[in-house]
């Protein structure tokens, strides 16, 4: 018993039993479609996010205009995913310039920290109850994106919409395999440290655009 | 930390805090919104009653079966390619946590905040060893820029107001004008962190749930560094107490639903960061190594007594302190040690002894507004109780760190003749008319009455007892 690892085992290990008790039942909120829509929506618009409700052929065009509207100088996305390559395809020498985060960020770190106005990624569900976006970024999608640059914004399909946290991680099937990361985000980076005071984009983004799309 | 019997100065600077104006609004400005932003959040008793219910049971669990969720958590971050380190002691993962960076060359290191790195002094060892950590959470920062420690377990410079602020970022952050604008100074932050990040060899960052059931790190925040901490630098080292480990991720869900509502009344915190791999093959961020450092620190030996057990379920979601009338009253810098509170009166002595902070299971009314607001269901005062009797009295067998400490010979004495007293009819009679007799010449700065009488009026004994007079009246008292 020579190793810290095995001397707090071992008092662990020696304490008296207690059983485990049951856990009881608790249900988290459950919402019928249109009311999950709208809770989403608006827990999400409680935390300071914008959201817009677009078409799967549409959003590249109301983006263009949404950034344009903020003067958006330019966009990090990500060049592989069916998304990116949507976006690429209509964009077409006007709107924003696209940078592409397509290395390793040893040589991107510049771009992403000092240069990015926005980036661009998708979202694999989104949690009514708590209007959050559930990221589980990718090699092709990478981490920072939804991070470092001023504006996120984020595409998410309407029918991946659950009522719960509880209900992703089930339907989901996150116990069998976890990714790197997963990230739920629940609005702009914001922080109230100072008398309480709410100031977003302390360190991520200051703006979050979700861009919502329709079921059709 | 080896702390000696001389920190018990709760009463002192509590005398202090309590005759500091600035200090008193700057509390209770704060913990005024706070309890009116939980109070929003748990307006349905019956959902907050079931759900609380939900969330003791998942720690409670947990802690029922600590050691076996240990190892699957092991087995589980190593499976995933995380390195797990055990420390007895502070300054066993004070050491392991410099030798990690030391490994990997690293100079300068950006820390998410995490409490344990505080119970640590973390940061105080690196810079020992000639590397920089730079707090990255606005609280955190401003109070290293002020050389200060947290005051508030969740709002770590909830002591200061905008002016204080305003002064220090002017004072210490280069080319920054006197602003007392949140929106200007959040952004001097912003602008003063991003080289730190960009530049910083390494991340630190505490954890909130580490899950056995798939070797997951979840850590909560709103801004963002704690993500930047623990993403940009190419290595990453978590640090957390052992007691953090839940068996499943099914038992995220409640748990998270009861912290952020119950630290800050906010539905969710911004960023919820699940951890459970450093960077794999192919992809273009995230740290190149992940360490997780597992601290005991005395809590194996909480974890024996199941009684105090109990303590462990903590969430670290501050409720009980921004509840506490003694809290809000005198702030967190007067209970001295690292978590302040209820929680912190509660802990503190289990972890560093009884004879080092005996005095701060004492600092309470017992009023239980802690235990009510808990969302883990800690019964807070009755284990307040249960310390305050260890103090004197040790149990046997299960003794806390420095129990029996608080007993003095003459307190001894004066119990065991009170026993003496009142066990024998005859030396009662006697003393009480002795008291009757006497008791009334008696200073008031007699040795055991000096201190009860500083803030009383001495008592005066009454020359007849009441057995006495009922006896005169005629009535029977055998
Ligand atoms: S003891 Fe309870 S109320 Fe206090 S910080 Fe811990 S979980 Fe929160």
């Amino acid at each position: 018993m020579n190793s810290p690892r095995e001397r707090i085992l071992a008092r662990l290990k020696a304490a008296p039993q207690t059983a485990a008790p049951l856990r009881p039942d608790w249900a988290p909120p459950a919402y019928d479609a249109s009311a999950r829509k709208a809770k989403f929506k608006a827990m999400l618009e409680a935390s300071h996010a914008d959201v817009h409700e677009v078409t799967a052929a549409d959003w590249p065009q109301r983006l263009k205009t949404i950034l344009a509207n903020k003067g958006v100088g330019n966009m990090v996305y990500a060049p592989a995913t069916p998304a990116g390559r949507q976006l690429a395809d209509s964009w077409a020498g006007s709107g924003p310039e696209l940078l592409a985060y397509d290395r390793p960020v040893e040589d991107f770190k510049e771009v992403l920290v000092a240069k990015a106005d926005a980036a661009l990624t998708t979202a694999r569900g989104g949690i009514a109850q708590t209007g959050s976006l559930v990221l589980w970024p990718t090699s092709d999608e990478p981490r920072l994106m939804s991070l470092l640059p001023p504006i996120h914004v984020a595409l998410v399909e309407e029918s991946s919409l659950t009522d719960s946290l509880a209900e992703t991680i089930r339907v989901q099937g996150w116990a069998s395999g976890m990714p790197t990361n997963a990230v739920l985000v629940s609005g702009p980076s914001k922080t109230a440290d100072i008398e309480q005071t709410l100031a977003y984009g302390v360190h991520g983004p200051k703006e979050l655009i979700v861009l919502l799309i329709g079921k059709d | 930390m080896a702390a000696e019997a001389s920190k018990m100065e709760f009463g002192a600077k509590a005398h202090v805090a309590l005759n500091d104006p600035k200090l008193r609004a700057n509390f209770r400005r704060a913990m005024d919104g706070l309890m009116t932003k939980r109070a929003a959040q748990f307006a349905d008793e019956a959902e907050w009653n079931a759900l609380r219910a939900r969330g003791a049971a998942a720690r409670a669990n947990a802690l029922a079966k600590l050691p076996e969720l240990l190892e699957q958590l092991e087995a589980n971050c190593l499976r995933n390619g995380i390195h797990v380190h055990w420390a007895e002691t502070t300054a066993e993962a004070n050491a392991i946590v410099l030798g990690i960076l030391e490994a990997a060359g690293a100079r300068t290191v950006i820390k998410g905040k995490s409490m344990v790195t505080e119970e640590m002094h973390l940061n105080a060892h690196l810079e020992k060893h000639g590397i920089t950590p730079v707090e990255s959470d606005l609280g955190e920062y401003i109070i290293q820029l002020a050389g200060e420690a947290p005051s508030h377990i969740v709002m770590p410079c909830i002591h200061k107001n905008k002016t204080e602020i305003a002064e220090l970022f002017h004072d210490k952050i280069e080319g920054q004008p006197y602003t007392e604008n949140v929106d200007e100074l959040t952004a001097a932050a912003r602008a003063a962190l991003r080289g730190a990040f960009a530049g910083a060899d390494a991340g630190i960052s505490g954890v909130n749930f580490a899950v056995a059931e798939t070797g997951t790190l979840v850590l909560i925040e709103n801004e963002g560094n704690g993500r930047l901490s623990t993403t940009l630098p190419p290595l990453h080292i978590a640090v957390t107490g052992i007691e953090k480990v839940l068996e499943k991720l099914d038992d995220v869900p409640p748990l998270l639903s009861l912290l952020p509502r119950s630290a800050t009344g906010q539905p969710i915190t911004t960023y919820v960061n699940m951890i459970s791999s450093p960077r794999k093959e192919g992809e273009k961020d995230g740290p190149k190594a992940v360490h997780l450092v597992l601290l005991d620190n005395g809590r194996s030996r909480v974890h024996g007594d199941t009684e105090l057990r109990d303590t462990l379920r903590c969430i670290r979601c501050a409720a009980c302190m921004n509840h506490c009338p003694v809290y809000t009253r005198v702030g967190g810098h007067t209970y001295t040690f690292t978590y302040p509170g209820p929680i912190g009166k509660l802990l503190t002595p289990q972890i560093e002894g009884l004879d080092c902070a005996g005095d701060q299971p004492h600092a309470s009314t017992l009023c239980r507004a802690c235990a009510d607001v808990c969302p883990v269901q800690i019964p807070i005062p009755d284990l307040l109780v249960r310390l305050r009797t260890e103090s004197v009295r040790p149990t046997q067998g299960q003794a806390v760190k420095g129990a029996g400490s608080s007993a003095t010979t003459s307190e001894t004495l004066g119990w065991k003749g009170w026993t003496l007293l009142y066990a024998s009819p005859l030396v009662y009679r006697i003393g009480t008319k002795m008291l009757g007799w006497f008791g009334n010449l008696m200073p008031s700065s007699a040795p055991m009455l000096k201190q009860w009488t500083s803030v009383r009026t001495k008592p005066k004994f009454a020359p007849k007892s009441l057995h006495e007079l009922a006896r005169e009246k005629g009535y029977c008292d055998e």
